[in-house]
């Protein structure tokens, strides 16, 4: 188990370094640059700029300052918000989309487990064609529309919520539902088909032949198996999530980490793009091997090895 | 041991149907028998003759929708079990019935430790605590047969053979020493060593208990050494009900004797084919009008095709469904047993 998680730690290295160059190359390859305006510089002052930020050296001197830069884990200054670094920048930021994302998840989870947990102990009932419609009905309209009518709604028409920035809990709650939304959604569904398959199973038969009441069947001996699709899902879903997500911030004007992500690119803000992508790609992958470690605790067959 | 002669389930004219897209699947479609305390009954029938399914209505574990216990009475120690609140059939499933389903592999939950699955039955039915559920769990294990019992409770299933959680299975059901196991193909799914210990361990279990037993099977092998009485099912009926001897010494059903004579018998098989009934069970969706063996049966006649055969009683404890009961018992000679 102990070397299991070493190993999977460290292949999170050269994983990272990996996306790292590929993001780099894309960034090079694209034309333009981070001082490059509609007014070209004289020369001279382009000769500079480039003499400053290392540019006129060979692309493979200044690839391996970038990798020496990020095994440091020290992104150095970002190009557009002089005198910051990334790291601060990151630091600063990542509360917010970590907030919304943590709770927007565990909404997901509260709303799509039961949901899911209803429609599939009443299968073809009312309640299972109801959720599955409003899952289905999660997962087809975009967020970005989404928001803006529970903004309509909710902040313009009946007042109970600022309709964007931050600041207390109100200003949470929209942002929040309007990103669970699919999450839920997408819960629901994975929850309601894993657990039709558990209550197929032999095993409840057997739990069922024992005289257990319906509400032990299903906590004790269905739940753990068919919750197993759910958690595959939680780790890529939860690091997205809390690496922020650019709508929903847009849309409710959150400083959070997806918006300044996207303005980094927009900006060819080359070491804040980089650092992001570093953080993002390390998160997930932790994220991952977070749930295959879960994996081991909710089934007794899965060994480590 | 329990005085014998006392009725302890008696199930007459109990119809399971199933509400398919392809019209209604009558898989058990009257049948009636009964069973006395501390006696072995073996229901007998190819896949889909509805031996499964009529264990499962008596234990009301037949999934609604899409199934539907149309009809009859099932009667467990004086009480209509299917007129009985769910709350009710729950107390007795478990602790007065118990069951052993036919594939161990799949049949103990994977995700939860032995002793978890075993206790939990004694805390339900016995009242008992924590820690007496698992001394009494250990008992049971070393029952069935299973060495250093204090160790592997703690294990998972899939830490055991098949055999032994075939084991691990009885302990479970016998564990609050019902009055009636029912037992569904409990060797199928296991190699023929592992069956004979498994069955060896039931009879004996049920001698030391008391328990009465229905045993369900495929194989008339396994229903021949231990059974009192047989009943022989085909297309959710019953066939032939008759004591165990006299079914294998003067079958009075057709169906019978074919199945009797598609039993490889050592002795006597050098070199020549074995005998196999032709064709398939018929679809119970749609049956036919006359009996469901005619197209298959070797003595079939026109009555046959047209009419449903009656249910004969050949001698008091002995009943065959065919038109030609009569003849096929004074037919089929008997042998020395």
């Amino acid at each position: 188990m102990l070397s299991f998680i070493l190993r999977r730690l460290l292949i999170i290295i050269p994983m990272a370094l990996l996306v790292v160059t590929l993001t780099w190359g894309l960034i090079r390859i694209a034309p333009g640059n981070f001082y490059s305006s509609e007014k070209k510089l004289p020369p001279a002052i382009e000769e500079n700029i480039r003499k400053k930020y290392g540019l006129d050296k060979p692309w493979y001197q200044q690839y391996g300052i970038m990798i020496f830069n990020v095994v440091k884990l020290d992104f150095g200054n970002s190009l557009k918000y002089q005198g910051q670094s990334v790291n601060e920048i990151i630091g600063r930021h990542l509360p917010y989309s970590a907030t919304i994302g943590i709770l927007a998840y565990l909404l997901a989870l509260v709303v799509g487990l039961s949901a899911g947990i209803i429609a599939a102990l009443k299968q073809n009932s009312i309640w299972d064609y109801g959720s599955m419609a409003l899952a289905m009905l999660g997962l087809s309209v975009p967020n970005f529309v989404f928001g803006p009518i529970l903004v309509l709604f909710f902040a313009l028409g009946l007042y109970w919520f600022p309709p964007a920035r931050w600041g207390g809990f109100g200003n949470v709650v929209l942002p929040v539902i309007t990103l669970s939304a699919i999450y839920a959604a997408y819960i629901a569904r994975l929850t309601r088909a894993g657990m039709l398959e558990v209550m197929r199973s032999d095993y409840i038969r057997t739990a069922r032949a024992k005289g257990l009441d319906e509400k032990t069947v299903l906590i004790k001996h269905a739940l753990r198996g068919g919750i197993i699709p759910v958690v595959s899902f939680t780790g890529p879903a939860l690091a997205g999530l809390l690496a922020g997500t650019v709508v929903v911030e847009r849309v409710f004007a959150i400083p959070g980490l997806g918006n300044i992500f996207i303005q980094s690119v927009l900006n060819r803000d080359e070491p804040l793009t980089l650092g992001i992508v570093a953080f993002l790609s390390i998160l997930i992958m932790i994220f991952n091997l977070a749930v295959d470690i879960s994996y081991g605790f909710l089934d007794p067959r899965i060994r480590y090895e | 041991m329990t005085e014998k002669n006392e009725t302890i389930l008696s199930v007459d004219g109990l119809k399971t149907y199933f509400m398919t897209e392809d019209g209604v699947v009558k898989a058990v479609d009257g049948i009636s028998f009964e069973l006395k305390k501390g006696e072995t009954l073996g229901i007998v029938g190819e896949s889909g003759s509805g031996k499964s399914v009529t264990n499962l209505s008596v234990m009301r574990l037949i999934p609604e929708p899409p199934g539907k216990i149309a009809g009859g009475t099932v009667v467990f120690d004086g009480i209509n079990v299917l007129e009985m609140p769910i709350d009710e059939v729950r107390k007795i499933r478990g602790s007065r019935i118990a069951m052993i389903f036919q594939d161990p592999m799949t049949s103990l939950n994977p995700f939860l430790k032995i002793s978890t699955q075993l206790t939990e039955v004694t805390r339900l039915h016995l009242g008992h605590t924590k820690e007496q559920a698992r001394e009494h769990a250990i008992k049971m294990l070393k029952l069935v047969g299973i060495s250093d019992a204090e160790q592997r409770i703690d294990g998972y299933p899939h830490e055991f053979s098949g055999g032994m959680r075939q084991r691990v299975m009885i302990a479970m059901a016998l564990s609050c020493d019902p009055e009636l196991l029912i037992a569904d193909e409990p060797t199928t799914a296991l190699d023929v060593t592992i069956q004979a210990q498994i069955l060896e361990l039931i009879k004996d279990l049920k001698d030391r208990m008391g328990t009465s037993v229905i045993l369900i099977t495929h194989d008339l092998g396994v229903v021949a050494g231990m059974t009192d009485k047989i009943i022989v099912m085909y297309a959710g009926k019953v066939f032939e009900q008759a004591p165990t001897r006299e079914l294998f010494a003067r079958p009075a059903n057709p169906y019978t004797q074919g199945l009797l004579k598609s039993v490889p018998d050592p002795a006597h098989e050098q070199g020549k084919e074995l005998y196999q009934i032709p064709g398939l069970p018929p679809d119970v969706a749609h049956l036919p009008p006359g009996c469901p063996f005619a197209e298959r049966c070797d003595r079939a006649e026109d009555i046959c095709r047209r009419e449903f055969p009656p249910f004969v009683e050949i001698n008091q404890d002995h009943h065959s469904l065919c038109h030609f009961a009569a003849e096929v018992y004074a037919s089929s000679a008997p042998e020395d047993l």
